[in-house]
C-alpha cells in the first residue's frame, strides 16, 4: 500500500471531472422535478446521450458536435417519457423505468459498431499563464470546456429559478398544478419543456462519460450514475447549488476509491467499487428525514378535467 | 378537437385489451425496427414467436419456456404485491443475486457430503438471502422514510460487486484451475436443482412459481392482507382510516418480493446456470418489471406475460444465431412492449371525445 502515490491536487482536479456527469444529469433532473415531474429515466437518457455523442463525435471528428448530438438524443428520448406521462397520463414511476430499460437496449443496439474505437479528444481550455499557478492552476484552470459549462449551467438554473418569471411559473406548476392551470399556465407544455431540458442535460452527462471520462464506448457504461443523480436531487433538497456540492462529494468518493484501487490498498477492489452506492444510500438515509422541500405536485399526474 | 374524458369507472374491456394491443403494436414497430436493421420483419417475428413453439426444433425449445419463464414469473409475482400498493421494489436483480449467493454458499459449504437435506436448506437460505437484501430498503423506508426505489436500485450495484468478489474469492472452485466461478452445482447431486421430469424443463423453480401464483391469487381475491394492499394502492388515505399499518405493509411487500426473487436466483444458480459466476445473472430482475406490468399485476396475467417474455428470450437466441439479429434488438423489443402498454392504458381510465370543447 502506498498512499503517498495519491496526489491531493490531482485528486481534487480529477474529482471535478468525475463529478461532471452526475452534475449535468442531476441539474437537468432538478429542473424537471421542480416542474413536478419525477423522471426515473435518467439512466436511460444518459446512456443514449453517451452513445449518440460518441457516435457523432467519431463520425464528424468533432467532440463539440458530439455533445450537441448527445443533448438532442437525450431530449428526443425524454420526449417519449413526456408523451407517456403528459399526453397518455401514464404513471411516472413506471414510465421512467420503461425509459431506462428501453434506453439501455437501444444504446446497445446503436453502439454495436463503436466498440473499441477511440473518440476524438476534446482539448482543455487554454488559460495561458493562469494554469501555471501552483495548486490553483491544476485544480481550476486545466479542464475541458464541458466541465465549466456544467458549473455555469448550475448558476443559470439557480438564477432562472430564483429571479425570473419563467422560473416562478415553472415552480408554480411544480408546487400546485391545479392552481397554475387555473391561472392560465400551460401545465403540460411547461412540463414537457422541463422534461426535454432534463433529457438534454442527462444526454450531455452521458456523453461526458463516453467522450471524456473513459473515453470509449461499452454497453451499460453509465453503471448507475443516472440513479445516483436522482438520489442527488433529493440530497440537494431540490436546490441547484447543493446539487453542485453533492456532485463534488460523490465525484470525490468515486475518484478516491479509484485512487485507492490504484494505490493497492488492502481492501478488495469490489468493496471499493461498491462504496459510491453504499454512501449514496447512507446520505439518503440521513437526509430523507426532511421532505418539506419537495415540490408539492411531484410525481402526480395532471389532467385538466379533473 | 379530440380530448380525453375521465371514465367514471375504469373500463374492464380495455383493462384486458391493453396488453393485447400493446403486443400487437410491438409486433408492428418491432417489425419496423428489424426491417431497419436489414432483416425481413415477418421472418424475424416468426423466428422469435413461432419457431420456439411450433417450429422444427420445438421439442428442444418448449422446455426452455418453463426454464426461462419460471424465474420471471416468480420475481414478477413478488413485485406485483408491492406495485399494487405503490411500493416500488426495482432492485429485484440484487435480491436475485443475493438469494443465489446465500443458497449456493450453503450448498457449497456441505460439499462433498451427500444428503437429501442439503437442497431444502439451500432453498431456505436462498429465500432468506433475497429477503434480507430487500429488508434493507424496507426498514430504511419505515424507519427513516428513505425512498425505496433509489435504495433498492443502489443495492443492485452493491450486490453485483459482491457477486464478483464472491465468485473470484470465497466461493471460487478450488479445483477450477484458477478460472473464476464456483464449483458446478449440476455435478453435485445433493445440491442440484434437477428436472423433476427429465426433458420437460420442469424443475423446482417452476413448482415454486406455481405455488407463488396460487398464493398471490388467493391473497388478492380472498385475504384481508390482499385487500389492504389494494386499498393502499388506490386510496392511501382511506387505507389509513381503515386501520392499515403502512409500515407493516412495506415490510411485507418488500420482504415477500425479495424472498421470491431470492428463490428465483437460487433455483437458477443450482439448476440451469449451475455455478456462481460473475455474470450468471442475465437481468431477469429487470425484465420481471415488464412482466409484472404486462400481466396487469394480476397473478394469472403474470403467468401469461412471463411465458411471452420467456418466448422473446428463446426466440431472440434463435434469431441471433439464424438471422444474426443482435441481442440488443430483443432488449429494445421488450422495452417497447412496456412503452405501448403504458400508453394504451390511457383508454382504461379515459375515453376519447370528439367535437368542440365547450367553455365551462
Amino acid at each position: 500500500m502506498d498512499l503517498s502515490s495519491i496526489n491531493p491536487i490531482l485528486l481534487v482536479a480529477a474529482l471535478m471531472s468525475a463529478a461532471t456527469p452526475i452534475l449535468l444529469a442531476a441539474t437537468g433532473e432538478l429542473v424537471a422535478e421542480r416542474a413536478g415531474v419525477l423522471n426515473l429515466g435518467v439512466e436511460g437518457m444518459m446512456i443514449i446521450g453517451a452513445i449518440c455523442g460518441f457516435a457523432i463525435a467519431v463520425e464528424t471528428g468533432s467532440p463539440t458536435v458530439g455533445f450537441i448530438a448527445a443533448a438532442i438524443g437525450g431530449a428526443l428520448l425524454s420526449l417519449l417519457f413526456a408523451f407517456l406521462t403528459q399526453v397518455t397520463l401514464a404513471n411516472q414511476v413506471a414510465s421512467g423505468l420503461a425509459l431506462t430499460l428501453f434506453g439501455l437496449g437501444l444504446s446497445a443496439l446503436l453502439g454495436q459498431g463503436y466498440v473499441g474505437i477511440k473518440p476524438p479528444r476534446m482539448p482543455d481550455i487554454n488559460f495561458g499563464p493562469l494554469a501555471d499557478i501552483p495548486v490553483v492552476g491544476p485544480i481550476l484552470f486545466s479542464h475541458d470546456p464541458i466541465l465549466y459549462f456544467g458549473i455555469v449551467l448550475v448558476a443559470c438554473v439557480w438564477a432562472v429559478l430564483k429571479f425570473t418569471r419563467l422560473g416562478l411559473v415553472l415552480r408554480a406548476v411544480g408546487e400546485n398544478h391545479e392552481a397554475a392551470h387555473a391561472l392560465g399556465y400551460k401545465v403540460v407544455r411547461i412540463r414537457t419543456l422541463a422534461i426535454m431540458f432534463g433529457g438534454a442535460c442527462a444526454g450531455m452527462g452521458g456523453a461526458y462519460i463516453s467522450l471524456i471520462r473513459v473515453p470509449q464506448w461499452t454497453e451499460g457504461m453509465t453503471a448507475g450514475v443516472g440513479w445516483i443523480a436522482l438520489a442527488l436531487v433529493v440530497f440537494a433538497s431540490w436546490k441547484p447549488w447543493r446539487v453542485l456540492l453533492g456532485a463534488y462529494l460523490f465525484g470525490g468518493i468515486t475518484q478516491l476509491q479509484l485512487n485507492l484501487q490504484g494505490a493497492g490498498v488492502a481492501i478488495p477492489v469490489e468493496y471499493l467499487a461498491m462504496s459510491p452506492y453504499v454512501i449514496t444510500i447512507i446520505v439518503l438515509v440521513i437526509l430523507s428525514a426532511d421532505k418539506s422541500a419537495a415540490p408539492g405536485s411531484l410525481g402526480r399526474t395532471f389532467h385538466a378535467s379533473s | 378537437m379530440i380530448r380525453f374524458e375521465k371514465r367514471p369507472q375504469p373500463s374492464k374491456a380495455f383493462a384486458y385489451a391493453t396488453p393485447l394491443l400493446a403486443v400487437l403494436a410491438t409486433f408492428f414497430f418491432g417489425g419496423l425496427l428489424f426491417a431497419a436493421l436489414g432483416k425481413d420483419p415477418v421472418q424475424s417475428i416468426v423466428t422469435i414467436f413461432w419457431q420456439p413453439l411450433f417450429g422444427e426444433f420445438a421439442f428442444f425449445y418448449r422446455p426452455q419456456l418453463l426454464i426461462k419463464g419460471a424465474p420471471l414469473v416468480l420475481i414478477a409475482i413478488g413485485l406485483s404485491l408491492g406495485f399494487r400498493a405503490g411500493i416500488w421494489n426495482i432492485g429485484a436483480e440484487g435480491q436475485y443475486i443475493m438469494g443465489a449467493l446465500f443458497g449456493a454458499g450453503v450448498g457449497l459449504a456441505f460439499y462433498p457430503a451427500e444428503s437429501f437435506l442439503i437442497f431444502p436448506l439451500m432453498v431456505v437460505a436462498g429465500a432468506l438471502g433475497g429477503m434480507l437484501w430487500a429488508m434493507i430498503p424496507a426498514l430504511l423506508k419505515v424507519k427513516f422514510g428513505t425512498n425505496e426505489i433509489l435504495v433498492s436500485l443502489m443495492l443492485v450495484y452493491v450486490a453485483e460487486q459482491f457477486l464478483a468478489s464472491m465468485s473470484l474469492g470465497l466461493l471460487k472452485n478450488p479445483e477450477g484451475f484458477g478460472f473464476p466461478g464456483s464449483r458446478n452445482l449440476q455435478q453435485y447431486p445433493s445440491a442440484h436443482n434437477a428436472e423433476i421430469i427429465a426433458g420437460s424443463g420442469m424443475h423446482w423453480g417452476v413448482v415454486a412459481a406455481m405455488i407463488a401464483v396460487i398464493f398471490a391469487y388467493v391473497l388478492f381475491a380472498r385475504h384481508k392482507l390482499g385487500f389492504a394492499i389494494r386499498v393502499t394502492g388506490e386510496a392511501p388515505r382511506a387505507a389509513r382510516f381503515s386501520g392499515v399499518n403502512p409500515g407493516r405493509l412495506v415490510v411485507f411487500c418488500l420482504g415477500a418480493s425479495g424472498m421470491l426473487a431470492g428463490l428465483a436466483g437460487l433455483f437458477e444458480v443450482s439448476g440451469p446456470a449451475g455455478q456462481v459466476t460473475i455474470d450468471f445473472n442475465v437481468g431477469y430482475g429487470f425484465t420481471a418489471i415488464i412482466v409484472a406490468f404486462l400481466g396487469r399485476l394480476n397473478p394469472i396475467g403474470i403467468v401469461l406475460a412471463g411465458l411471452l417474455m420467456a418466448l422473446t428470450y428463446i426466440g431472440g437466441d434463435i434469431a441471433q444465431s439464424q438471422l444474426q439479429l443482435p441481442a440488443a434488438a430483443i432488449q429494445v423489443f421488450q422495452g417497447m412492449l412496456l412503452f405501448f402498454l403504458l400508453a394504451f392504458d390511457l383508454f382504461t381510465n379515459y375515453r376519447l371525445r370528439f367535437g368542440r370543447t365547450e367553455v365551462a
